[in-house]
């Protein structure tokens, strides 16, 4: 009898089942969950790659003339972060990681609506990420035309251009699966009695994500496709001199890639959106206006890129157009932030590092937000434009929004995926490491910016030095409270304390699955009777 | 120890195919967009590339395709009805056009490249620039559009094969929709591509 019971104990996601053992197992499952933590891993190593890339150039810049590299390393240098930054960690981050592991278990699903698929896009990521890399060992070296790829300077260098371009094509394929894969699970996977508006606010996040994701990226691949095209033939389709036109391929560059912004910053609002109300046991103020806000922010961001391109040769009317759309995506976003704020009062605050994370998300992401007014103003933006403002700007959004973002997720769902928490106290030390160094680091750079100090350069005159070291000394902060990060975390996968279900007493589904999950999520699926969000404080 | 039973749902998976048609027409959109802005900036240019083509063979070609896309919607309403025989049928038939299709391709593009034309070369360089710019984006549609018919005639083939082998019937069949579908959109990019390459003058 006790034989049959513990044979029909059904195994955690990380026990393997049926013949494959070890890696093996892993890199052939159509678990969602498995999938996930291939990603998280994959991503993380990605991540400390484009970060050594940053403490180098920090490192370069922190004496005006050449200290440790010469120009073109440096052009190579900060064009291989971007791209890792942007392609390998940002876009896929939350999405492929914990869209993967938790989103199906918040909708009280068994799995994705397309597993096999959903394993061709992690197997489309490393190959991307691969070819993305290895611009920096073959060839003619690492591409130098910044993230952007702007024509005509991307026809003309002598640079692994190709297969870099090919690398965010293939890149953008699996992004597009992933997306596509995500829509049809939230349109017929959700569980019984979950209607649309009982969703957790991070399905709801992923699902206009996965929208952009499905409408943005085609056009970015075809606009690669069409640079890779012009340096193979060289018939100047972007080339003045034949008759081509640079600033077309702008357009074309910014049609997709700024809605990506939003596929870069929505999931991480998600996050947020998740963790204030179970931190705050309160119930989230405005869940219908942050979905509506979500959606909004989606729709507006189509008709925005043309911000990019201010000082790049515009008519002035459609110059005024941009700047007042630009002005109306501040408005959902916004409405979010006021949200959330509203949603912490009178609540019974409970500083977790989850929290802690969330909070410094909102901290951080006001100030990239109000920097990005101020480069989306016309007047302003002419002073700023390419310089170190930018530079600061983007990475407050970035950083500060999505990356923060991505640790307050992997500080909130760790106890669920591993079953286990790691130490408390510790993961709130390096949190306040990260968080000052990360000003240290970047507020300088809008101090420099301001000053005029430009963007892209390995040299700078001696005027900006003093904003320079500060910033180099940040750097250092923000790499080794990141290095802390990683030692807790794992240690507290080797031997934290084991956790039960639910471990911060939240209400949506995930916490009702085991910890680890099962590998079909639910023995038995649940049924839902009311919104998740519903703390009687 | 597998306890994994499969779900069937076969809107999910005809949601994820129309999903993904999205993104094939974003893909050309962005390429009709170019197209559409260099004509605008080189009239002239293009209505002269455009008397180069040779209008027969496109006529041909979209009847053919069209034809195609009638098999493959013959084959459907087949497999509804059980009647296996005819799929497979209508399948050859289908996949014989696409070959049809892309035979007659290879001819038109086999002779422009014969006199010289093609991106690179000296007559190529020769041409003013938005004539050269309008070969260019010919040969790159077209190009990319016959890249999606051999395509869809691949997953045709294992649409095929699949009945063939049972494993699409007359109650599970949502795949050979899906594989029909694609098709239709390769029909259907064509069906825009031929008038703006071969009748706009
Ligand atoms: C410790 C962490 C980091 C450091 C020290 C760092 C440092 C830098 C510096 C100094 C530049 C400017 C290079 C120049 O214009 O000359 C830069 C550019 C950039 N960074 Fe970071 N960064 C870090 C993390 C990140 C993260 C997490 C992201 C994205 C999520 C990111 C995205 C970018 C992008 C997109 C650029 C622009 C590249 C280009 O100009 O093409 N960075 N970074």
């Amino acid at each position: 009898m006790i034989e049959q019971e513990e044979k029909q104990k059904p195994l955690n996601f990380f026990q393997d089942s049926g013949g494959k053992k070890g890696i093996l197992a892993w890199i052939t499952s159509t678990d969602h969950k498995r999938i996930g933590l291939l990603y998280l891993y994959s991503l993380s190593v990605f991540f400390l790659v484009g970060v050594t890339l940053g403490l180098l150039m920090r490192l370069e810049l922190i004496n005006p003339g050449k200290d440790i590299v010469e120009a073109q390393t440096y052009n190579g240098f900060f064009t291989l972060h971007g791209v890792i930054m942007i392609f390998l960690f940002v876009i896929p981050g939350i999405p492929a990681v914990f869209g993967n592991i938790a989103m199906p278990l918040m909708l009280g699903a068994r799995d994705v609506a397309f597993p096999k698929l959903n394993l061709l896009s992690w197997y489309l990521y490393i190959f991307g990420a691969a070819l993305a890399l290895s611009t920096l060992l073959v060839g003619k070296g690492a591409p130098d035309t910044g993230w952007t790829f702007y024509a005509p300077y991307s026809i003309k260098t002598g640079t692994n251009v190709t297969m870099a371009v090919f690398a965010a094509f293939i890149l953008g394929f699996s992004s597009i699966l992933t997306g596509l894969n995500f829509l049809t699970t939230i349109h017929r996977m959700r569980c019984e009695g979950m209607t649309w508006f009982r969703m957790p606010l991070f399905a709801w996040a992923l699902y206009a994500t996965s929208w952009i994701q499905l409408l943005a990226t085609p056009v970015i691949g075809i606009t690669l496709l069409m640079i890779a095209a012009e340096r193979t033939l060289g018939v100047g389709l972007f080339d003045p001199t034949l008759g081509g036109d640079p600033i077309l391929y702008q357009h074309l560059f910014w049609i997709y890639s700024h809605p990506a912004v939003y596929i870069m910053i929505l999931p991480g609002m998600g996050v947020i959106s998740e963790i204030l109300p179970v931190f705050a046991r309160r119930r989230i103020f405005g869940y219908t206006a942050i979905v509506y806000s979500s959606l909004a922010i989606a729709f507006i961001g189509y008709f925005v890129w043309g911000h990019h391109m201010f000082t790049s040769g515009m008519s002035g009317p459609a110059r005024i157009i941009f700047s007042i759309l630009t002005f109306l995506v501040a408005i959902p976003s916004a409405i979010k932030v006021f949200n959330w704020l509203a949603t912490l009062y009178k609540g019974s605050i409970d500083l977790k590092p989850p929290m802690l994370f969330a909070l410094g998300f909102i901290f951080l992401f006001l100030i990239g937000g109000l920097t990005g007014l101020v480069s989306g103003a016309l007047a302003t933006t002419v002073h700023l434009h390419d310089t170190y403002f930018v530079v600061g700007h983007f990475h407050y959004v970035m950083f500060g929004g999505t990356g923060f973002a991505f640790f307050a997720a992997i500080h909130y769902w760790f106890p669920k995926i591993y079953g286990r928490m790691y130490d408390i106290k510790a993961a709130t030390r390096n949190f306040w490491i990260i968080f000052g160094g990360f000003n240290v680091l970047y507020f300088p750079m809008l101090w420099a910016g301001m000053m005029g100090m430009p963007r892209r350069y390995y040299d700078y005159l001696p005027e900006f030095h003093i904003p320079n070291i500060i910033s180099t000394l940040g750097s250092w902060i923000v790499a080794f409270g990141i290095i802390m990060m990683i030692i807790t975390l794992v240690k507290g996968f080797r031997n934290g304390k084991p956790v039960g279900k639910n471990p911060w007493n939240a209400l949506t589904l995930e916490w009702q699955a085991d910890s680890p999950p099962i590998t079909e999520n639910f023995e038995e699926l649940p049924v839902v009777t009311e919104g998740p969000y519903e703390y009687k404080s | 120890m597998s306890t994994h039973v499969e779900h069937r749902d076969d809107t999910a998976r005809k949601m994820g195919m129309w999903l993904f048609l999205f993104t094939e027409l974003l893909l050309f959109g962005g390429l009709f967009l170019v197209y559409s802005i260099y004509r605008f900036a080189n009239p002239e240019d293009f209505a002269r590339g455009g008397h180069e083509l040779n209008v027969f063979i496109g006529a041909v070609n979209t009847i053919v395709l069209i034809t195609s896309s009638l098999t493959v919607a013959i084959s459907i309403s087949a497999m509804q009805q059980g009647n296996k025989k005819l799929v497979l049928q209508m399948l050859g038939i289908t996949i014989f056009l696409a070959i049809v299709f892309l035979v007659n391709k290879y001819f038109e593009w086999g002779h422009k490249i014969h006199y010289d034309l093609y991106p690179g070369s000296n007559l190529f360089r020769a041409l003013p620039p938005g004539e050269g710019l309008y070969f260019l984006l010919y040969y790159f549609m077209t190009g990319l559009h016959a890249l999606h018919v051999i395509i869809g005639a691949i997953i045709l083939g294992f649409m095929a094969w699949y009945v063939h082998k049972d494993e699409i019937d007359a109650t599970n069949y949502a795949l050979l929709e899906n594989g029909g579908l694609y098709w239709h959109l390769v029909d259907l990019i064509w069906i825009f591509l031929f008038p703006l390459m071969y009748l706009i003058h």
